[in-house]
């Protein structure tokens, strides 16, 4: 049904066609008070900012919402993002108001309890990576990254090896390895991986040499699993005199089975977001901890939760002169920060090991019934990690319909969609990704949508070709955004001034 | 097994549909010796009510200041619906609208915002933010080298009165890419950017002046001024505002002749609680021909296949996820759901709700500074207007008396002699539209006392 | 699908063509194999008039949804004229790579040796070989 005058059909009103002039959420009005400004310091013309009511915008933004598919109203398999639950116990507690009303310059004296929080949080995240020493403070996975490269960079260069300045990345690697690299000043060296999805040794051993810095790499890979040679590849990194980087996207299917640290890798970053099941927020915020070894432990970001006989402390740059810096303002995503501690806290030690079973039993059971009902593994000898590729490049060259079209008509299925087209090296891919959160039957009523999405492939292929149909908008003209870039609302000519 | 919700009768059948007898089968290809000892530092699982029990006890030892730090993140009344509906399912636990069609809700959200801020600022394009105004500084300046071809050198001028904190933020992120942070000092006096310091930079080959306003200290920069000096000398301007100051003060497209090219800031006083830190968000807009040197995502609105209106993510040929390495920044999310809020806080306030705040919490604030500076040995450090946040001088190190009034429960202002030692004791202090005149009476009296 | 390869231009291995003109100035483009790899193209953008290139220098970018790609020089010289009318129909880089659609185009320098570049039959070898 309609709701006339709110839908008219062209699309949801924006906040700003709802503005009446002089209309305001009259209990969100600051008391009028006169400001002590010299006239020629005032702004000259006013900012054109919505007029509406309270109820207005509670209700527009409520139908927003609605229009959203979420990990609270639907199963969302992305692949390598880890869309697990995200407990509302989280964020019930870490938003406390004491904690939301904290001032992060407020004396220490006055913020032990939420201190004492980050610091369990540093060693807790130390435990279940095998690394020396964390850093709490950068504030999504590629900013964890770019603090991890910018430590292999301050390694070396305080051993006066600048020469060092290259960071090799399987060509599976995400986007952000290579981005990051550039970011730390370094030259980006790609390595092919072999056809069971391990990397390149002998391509390695090639790459590999004085002006190497680096080598990062995802354990379990992009590829949906496990780099078996991950010990050699440590080995052939210690010889060449570079640092191992593990990008801890990829965490959740060995978290409590196997550690980065105990693996060789000196540096890493978490997705807190991802394993620790903060909320993803519709983009963000994230938080991405990093941990180092024994060496790079002097050139962690700042500031960092210390102990002292006077309590919890921050360390910074005065405690840590050899810091990479600062990364932030202020101490990271400290509200993001105390939802993992509380879900690693409401998990526990044996919760960790079970993340990762479960989460890899749900992989490899829906990687089961999904190639029993005719669909083809990007990987098939190899087992899934908690993730895994499908290719539908036979669907994609016999009847003309893509991993994107599959996406969308999921959609309709009211399945949000995996993750499509990456990694680039497997063509028409689907990378699927459950989580332990999932129950049985939300995995079977996935591999059903698939299912009948397959058989319409050969009765139907043009209603998948053109999905989706039960959404709020059916497919976007993305080369029209580009080309004709609207980014920001304008009043449309004769409007309202 | 917290939320893990298979039954054992479920666990059999699905080891029975993969064909192995165990779980621990399934981790087969993980060498043996690499396997991981139990995890002895990790407590046992807590359940929601024992953790519960533990954070309400620890933030009940935490309290609640009564704060007057500013100094980067200000406290701001938040309207209790912004948070009710950021914190919706819906918002709060979907993922990176990539799926344009199952995310209108979030897509519009982020066109709605880049639209405020966009006009708060004055600039005609907004991304969808990046993680906070430090961080956001760095990337201004790495985005006005790639747009300023003009300049042969990386080289940017940084005010002493730009946020400390910021400015360090700044040099280790943009650092690593040889970009030259110049300092550029500020009149002792009015605790300006004074535009003669900007002389001895005459003849130099510049890609950008950053003017931060309000500056650190609370003062109202030349800004029109210093701006028509950059333009002048080939550099582009790289404005840090805050977002409640704009209600008010200049924008910064009204700066000087040509108004400033890349504007950022803190967007944590738009509706997002200080919460020690973060998260916030930060804001970025700039003119329209340097649209792709922006990082970040950035929502546009769009046709779909019958000519509906609808949004999607434009212009990701920058961003990492295709660009890998030639990427303009490595940066992937934006702070979706803290924009979110701020976007409701903005609909929710309109411009005559934030003029409202940002008088009040001048007004407040120069009430807190005249109310301090009758106490023997307190004045105001500078003569120039300022904003909601001034600097205070003292006859003594600040550091015992805010100790001493932290002990009172008193947040008393930020000790800013470790930044500017040359200045003496100083407390910078900020009063919003928090505080009545009895807080303010309470901090002063408290003072007052321990002289 | 077989892709377009005129016999009267030059080729890179980076997929730009070079058209050599009657005044001893170039015209560079991209290929019809390298548009169609692309896909819709959104935006282009060209050096401007007077710029010094080096061979082997990126210095245009021509943009889909789902890339961006840098076009490279295929031999040193002096930029002398852009195609402006791509700004706003950044599209002829899809309909027309080897007319509407040129970029940009060259005076070559005094040592714009030109022997780096592919014949027609090469370019269309190393198309075939997924190159």
């Amino acid at each position: 049904m309609k709701d006339v005058g709110e839908y008219d059909g062209a699309g949801e009103a924006t906040i700003f066609d709802r503005s009446r002039p002089g209309r305001t959420a009259t209990a969100q009005l600051a008391p009028e008070t006169l400001a002590s400004l010299p006239p020629e310091l005032r702004r000259r013309r006013r900012p054109e900012l919505p007029e509406v009511s309270e109820l207005q915008a509670v209700r527009h933004y409520t139908r927003l919402s609605q229009k959203n598919f979420s990990i609270d109203t639907q199963f969302y398999p992305l692949g390598s993002c880890t869309m697990k639950y995200n407990p509302r116990g989280s964020n019930h507690y870490a938003m406390l108001p004491e904690f939301l009303s904290r001032h992060p310059l407020a004396p220490v004296s006055m913020g032990q309890g939420l201190l004492a929080c980050l610091y369990e949080l540093q060693q807790m995240l130390c435990e279940v990576t095998g690394m020396e020493g964390v850093s709490l403070t950068p504030m999504a996975g590629a900013q964890g990254e770019f603090a991890g490269v910018a430590m292999i960079r301050a390694f070396h260069r305080a051993r006066g090896d600048a020469a060092r300045n290259e960071i090799i990345v399987p060509e599976a690697a995400h986007g952000t390895n290579p981005a990051t690299a550039t970011m730390c000043g370094m030259k980006v060296v790609e390595i092919p991986c072999n056809p069971d999805g391990d990397c390149d040794l002998e391509a390695l051993r090639r790459a590999v040499g004085v002006n190497t810095a680096g080598v990062m790499l995802t354990n379990p890979s992009t590829l949906g699993v496990f780099e078996r040679s991950i010990s050699e590849i440590a080995a052939i990194a210690r010889q060449a005199g570079a640092l191992l980087y593990y990008d801890g996207a990829n965490l959740n299917a060995i978290l409590g089975k196997v550690r980065p640290g105990d693996m060789g890798f000196d540096v890493m970053h978490m997705n807190l977001h991802k394993t620790f099941s903060t909320p993803h927020g519709g983009g963000g915020p994230g938080a991405g901890a990093v941990g180092v070894g024994r060496r790079l432990l002097p050139y962690l970001p700042v500031p960092i939760v210390g102990r002292d006989a006077t309590g919890y402390v921050w360390l910074d740059e005065r405690d840590l002169p050899e810091t990479i810096g600062r990364l932030s303002a202020f101490m990271g995503n400290v509200g993001v920060l105390l939802r993992a501690y509380i879900y690693m806290r409401m998990i526990g030690r044996d919760g960790m090991r079970r993340v990762a079973e479960y989460a890899v039993l749900n992989a490899n059971y829906l990687l089961a019934r999904l190639r029993r009902a005719g669909f083809e593994a990007a990987y098939p000898d190899r087992r899934a990690s908690h993730e895994f590729i499908l290719t539908l490049k036979r669907e994609a060259a016999e009847r003309g319909v893509t991993a994107m079209d599959f996406a969308k008509r999921l959609l309709d299925f009211g399945q949000h969609a995996p993750t499509v087209y990456f990694p680039q090296l497997v063509p028409e891919c689907l990378l699927i990704e459950p989580t332990e959160t999932e129950a049985k039957e939300t995995l079977d009523g996935f591999v059903a949508a698939m299912t009948a999405i397959l058989a319409e492939t050969v009765t139907d292929p043009e209603r998948v070709k053109t999905a989706p149909h039960r959404l709020p908008v059916r497919r976007l003209d993305d080369v029209r955004a580009a080309k004709h870039l609207d980014l920001v609302w304008k009043r449309p000519p004769g409007g309202d001034s | 097994m917290a939320f893990i919700p298979h039954t054992d009768q479920e666990v059999r059948e699905m080891l029975g549909a993969i064909g192995v007898d165990a779980i621990e089968a399934l981790f087969d290809e993980i060498p043996a010796d690499l396997r991981a000892a139990p995890l002895a530092g990790i407590p046992p699982a807590a359940t929601e009510m024992q953790i519960g029990r533990l954070m309400s006890e620890r933030a009940a030892r935490d309290g609640r200041a009564l704060n007057f730090i500013g100094a980067g993140a200000y406290e701001h009344h938040i309207p209790a619906a912004v948070w009710a509906i950021a914190t919706r399912g819906e918002f709060y636990s979907a993922y990176t609208p990539y799926q344009a069609e199952a995310s209108q809700g979030t897509l519009q959200t982020i066109y709605e915002y880049q639209s405020m801020i966009a006009a708060l600022t004055g600039m005609e394009v907004s991304n969808a933010s990046l993680y906070d105004g430090a961080s956001a500084l760095a990337e201004a300046c790495l985005m006005a080298v790639r747009a300023n071809r003009r300049a042969k050198t990386p080289r940017i001028l940084m005010p002493r009165a730009v946020n400390p904190a910021y400015r360090r933020c700044a040099a280790a992120i943009a650092g690593p890419q040889q970009l030259l942070f110049e300092s550029v000092d500020f009149d002792h006096e009015s605790g300006r950017t004074a535009p003669d310091a900007l002389e001895s930079w005459g003849g130099a080959d510049i890609a950008a002046l950053v003017i931060q306003q309000p500056n650190f200290f609370g003062s109202i920069e030349e800004a029109g001024r210093l701006t028509d000096w950059a333009h002048a000398h080939g550099a582009l301007v790289v404005a840090v505002v805050n977002p409640t100051s704009l209600a008010l003060i200049s924008s910064p497209n009204e700066w000087g002749q040509r108004g400033a090219d890349i504007v950022v800031g803190e967007g944590q006083p738009l509706g997002v609680p200080l919460s020690a830190g973060g998260p916030y968000f930060g804001f970025m807009a700039t003119r329209m021909e340097y649209v792709r040197q922006m990082p970040g995502r950035i929502a546009g609105r769009t046709l779909d296949l019958d000519g509906r209106p609808g949004y999607t993510l434009t212009l990701q040929a920058r961003e990492q996820h295709i660009r890998r390495g030639r990427a303009t920044s490595n940066i992937c999310t934006n702070q979706g759901l803290v924009m979110t809020a701020a976007t409701i806080y903005l609909a929710l306030l309109g411009a005559t709700g934030l003029e409202r705040v940002a008088a009040a919490a001048c007004a407040r604030t120069e009430e807190l500074v005249a109310r301090l500076a009758r106490i023997d040995g307190v004045r105001p450090a500078f003569s120039a207007p300022r904003f909601h946040e001034a600097l205070l001088r003292f006859d003594r190190p600040v550091g015992p008396l805010v100790d001493a009034l932290a002990r009172l429960g008193i947040a008393a202002g930020y000790d800013a002699a470790r930044d500017y030692p040359e200045l003496g004791h100083t407390l910078l202090v900020c009063a919003t539209e928090t505080k009545t005149a009895e807080d303010v009476l309470r901090y002063a009296s408290a003072l007052e006392a321990l002289r | 699908m077989a892709s377009n390869i005129p016999t009267d231009l030059r080729y890179t291995r980076s997929h730009e063509w070079v058209r050599k003109n009657a005044d001893g100035t170039v015209t560079i483009g991209v290929t019809d194999h390298a548009q169609h790899a692309l896909g819709d193209v959104v935006f282009v953008e060209t050096p401007q008039a007077g710029r010094v290139l080096a061979a082997g220098e990126a210095c245009a970018v021509v943009e889909s949804v789902k890339a961006a790609s840098d076009v490279y020089a295929p031999v040193a010289g002096t930029v002398v004229a852009a195609n402006g009318v791509l700004a706003d129909a950044p599209e002829r880089v899809n309909s027309d790579p080897y007319g509407d659609g040129w970029l940009w185009c060259l005076a070559p320098g005094e040592d714009a040796a030109a022997t780096a570049l592919l014949a027609p039959a090469e370019y269309e070898t190393l198309v075939a070989g997924g190159g």
